[in-house]
């Protein structure tokens, strides 16, 4: 018995240090991003083409998904508004809440989905197939090749990304507004206008810009450190995508109480 | 007295992985412009050798000294410098998937050799991929190569930057017998060639025979035998070793 608790307690201990370990690793993982971004050489030439890649790659999912969520939010909130008869505020509504949380929380959600797993699952069998050692036994820098470029291209991304879904969610509530209460869009969009504030686009800018910062990093650090094995790659994309949901969801919290903040002053 | 240069001294090596002890005290020379070859079951430390002599790994203890400079404390800056003249072959070739072959070979040399011009970065290339017999191949993706080709044209990148040494990690891994002696004809080409010094690991005694000036064979994280193959091999009294050269020669 003493010896199946000394074992259980010994298992238990290792998880906690395995933890704390797993931390300080992720920690230095990013610290050396902020070490290498401002060194040189700098490879311009892979950032703009990981932007392309990033941007292109995930424009049709994110057209779609920004339309369908503007037509069915407009949907949704009519019922509500017109018990009041306030479906003139539907512009308004909708305009603020797609620009303050939705806009940016579809887009990194889509993007942590298709991004984040292919960076990952892209690092890991690099990893894997010992091309990543290759960069670093000729001499060159991997981590700013591989990891640099694409978690600024990640960070640069999303906030174009999130502004084009913005868009897209307005033009699909226009639509619906349109066919249900007869308004021009000359009349639509200056209601959103109105309503929305500078504070509004400019916390969604820089939420977006936290996003698509952990996005990237999450989906190389999974990739970097993945283990032997294509099983490995597979476990990688998985992880860079439920970790990168889960830390967009805290950080979306944290962002609210913060512009609350700025909001009451 | 042995009066050639020593590019490599390897004295008391230990390295282990986790409670898996893989090297255990390995002494070793490398003489310069020689080809050693380390032979060695599976999992005995050949590959963990030389990963340590490009710092890919680092010893628990003993020394691995490259030109008279201990691998394991060299800076950042250093190591880079070192690496420039240790050309690294990879078992499975390590090309880069989402590059095309020339760009491959741009990659480590466009950041590592500044100021050259395209026709100089070309002019290279298409040198190095004559030199390995694949000059058609440039534009191709390494997915399209066979697996020979895939090994020649990780030989031409490493090549790009003029090292002094090579490490071929299981050249002839996974190839069939006419493509294992092209791949060793290239690897003596390389060292007459370059001038190159070469240690090649391996568990193919054809390969070995065929590359090798002295051998090494790597018997439970120690060199059990050193010399050259008629030394080694076909007398060996040792039975783990004759068992090794019974099986490779029964088999082949």
């Amino acid at each position: 018995m003493a010896g199946q608790t000394g074992t259980r307690k010994h298992v238990f201990s290792k998880k906690i240090d395995a933890f704390f370990k797993g931390l300080a690793d992720a920690w230095n993982f990013v610290k050396r991003f902020f070490q290498e971004v401002f060194v040189p050489p700098y490879e311009f030439k892979e950032v703009i083409h990981q932007c392309y890649r990033i941007g292109v790659e995930s424009l049709p999912l994110i057209s779609l998904t920004g339309f369908i969520v503007g037509i069915v939010f407009t949907n949704q909130s009519r019922p509500s508004l017109s018990e009041f008869g306030a479906t003139s505020w539907l512009p308004s509504l909708i305009a603020i809440a797609i620009v303050r949380a939705m806009g940016p929380l579809v887009t990194a959600l889509i993007a942590a989905g298709k991004v984040g797993s292919g960076i990952g699952a892209e690092i890991g069998s690099m990893k894997v197939t010992e091309q990543i050692d290759a960069m670093e036994v000729s001499a060159t820098n991997p981590y700013k090749f591989l990891v640099v470029t694409r978690v600024l291209a990640t960070t640069l991304m999303i906030p174009v990304l999130v502004m084009y879904t913005d868009f897209v969610a307005l033009m699909g509530a226009f639509i619906n507004v349109n066919a249900n209460e007869l308004v021009s869009i000359s009349t639509f969009f200056a209601q959103v206008f109105s309503s929305v504030t500078f504070l509004d686009i400019f916390s969604s800018i820089i939420k977006s810009l936290f996003f698509g910062f952990t996005i990237g990093m999450v989906g190389c650090y999974k990739g970097y450190n993945s283990s032997k094995g294509t099983e490995g790659v597979g476990r990688a994309a998985n992880a860079a995508v439920v970790v990168s949901m889960f830390l967009i969801f805290i950080e979306e919290l944290l962002s609210l109480q913060i512009i609350n903040l700025f909001r009451m002053k | 007295m042995d009066n050639r240069e020593k590019v490599v001294v390897v004295r008391d090596l230990y390295k282990a992985f986790g409670e898996l002890e893989v090297l255990k005290g390995v002494d070793m020379d490398l003489y310069r412009e020689e080809n050693l070859v380390v032979l060695g079951r599976s999992g005995t430390g050949k590959s963990v050798l030389i990963k340590i002599m490009v710092g890919l790994l680092q010893q628990d203890s003993g020394s691995m000294e490259v030109f008279g400079k201990e691998i394991s404390r060299l800076g950042v800056r250093e190591l880079n410098e070192m690496r420039l003249k240790i050309g690294f072959s990879f078992q499975n070739s390590a090309l880069y998937d989402s590059m095309t072959v020339r760009e491959n070979m741009e990659f480590p040399l466009v950041r590592n050799i500044k100021n050259l011009t395209k026709k100089e970065i070309s002019f290279r290339i298409e040198e190095l991929l004559d030199a390995v017999g694949l000059p058609q191949t440039i534009n191709q993706m390494p997915s399209e190569l066979s697996g020979g080709q895939k090994k020649r044209i990780g030989v031409a990148r490493t090549l790009v930057l003029n090292p002094e040494i090579m490490l071929y990690d299981e050249p002839t891994a996974g190839l069939d017998p006419i493509t294992c002696v092209e791949i060793n004809n290239l690897i003596n080409e390389v060292r007459e060639r370059y001038k190159t010094t070469s240690i090649v690991i391996t568990h193919d005694l054809s390969c070995a025979k065929q590359t090798g000036d002295r051998m090494a064979v790597l018997l439970e994280g120690q060199f059990g035998a050193l010399g050259t193959f008629e030394e080694v091999f076909p007398h060996a009294e040792d039975q783990r070793i004759k068992s090794f050269y019974d099986y490779n020669f029964i088999n082949s």
